[in-house]
């Protein structure tokens, strides 16, 4: 019926806590790992800044509900006319809101979760390459 | 057939995303994400329909399922329209840029 709007309401949030991270980390300096690359030489990179792994969680939620929301145009559930949702003008909005609280919460936050295991390998293998680094300049 | 073909989207988007790195200036990684974030959401709803109509859910009728693999199509479609916009916004290596800057 309508629950991309809830993924959709997360990414609008996600979108302005994105903004005023990148505007709080242009002021700190860089973080810096070292990582050993495949044929064998050392390079240093940039550690990911929050912001952008904020940006993969935006990207999932904007483009999960984009796609959806055309899935929901396919099936006639919205429409590009006032009230743009057919269970509101059908008198169907408490089957709409039940289905929002049920599937569109659960979107969300399953988006949220599948993120938040990303951030947790990043994490992960930025302290395995901080490590190793460590432990070459000591051996 | 439309969380098939999206997921299907997306282990393709990842795997060349994955074969171009570190070099990502065809932003893969945002076409992949956003096949993963639609597959990710498709999938509750599969759950949903499953938790509503158990076995059923698994023996859809045909023209139920070419409807499902048709929007599964424009699906995909849409989302490389969607990535393609992003990518020319963003413009990685600058050249519609210098073609839209370009001295006469």
């Amino acid at each position: 019926m309508a629950c991309f709007l809830v993924p959709a309401t997360e990414a609008v949030i996600t979108t302005v806590i994105t903004i005023a991270t990148k505007k709080k980390e242009s002021k700190e300096s860089d973080k810096t790992v070292s990582v050993s690359m495949p044929d064998g030489t050392v390079e240093e990179r940039k550690k990911i800044k929050f912001s952008t792994k904020l940006g993969w969680l935006n990207a999932m939620l904007w483009g999960g509900s984009a796609l959806l929301a055309f899935e929901h145009l396919w099936h006639g559930e919205i429409s590009p006319f006032f009230p743009f949702l057919t269970a509101v003008k059908t008198g169907e909005v408490a089957d709409m809101l039940k289905e929002m609280g049920s599937a569109g919460v659960t979107m969300a936050v399953l988006v949220t979760a599948v993120w938040g295991v990303m951030l947790i390998i990043s994490h992960v293998l930025e302290n395995k390459a901080a490590k190793e680094d460590t432990a070459k300049q000591e051996g | 057939m439309t969380l098939l073909i999206t997921v299907f989207a997306a282990i393709i988007c990842t795997l060349i995303w994955y074969k171009n790195l570190p070099n990502n200036e065809l932003r893969l990684g945002f076409l992949s994400l956003m096949f993963w974030g639609a597959s990710l959401m498709w999938s509750v709803d599969a759950v949903f329909e499953y938790i509503e109509l158990g076995a059923e859910f698994f023996t859809p009728e045909p023209m139920d399922m070419l409807n499902d693999a048709f929007l599964g199509i424009s699906v995909v479609a849409l989302g490389l329209i969607i990535w393609l916009v992003y990518l020319f916004i963003k413009d990685p290596r600058g050249v519609i840029k210098a073609k839209l800057l370009q001295k006469k």
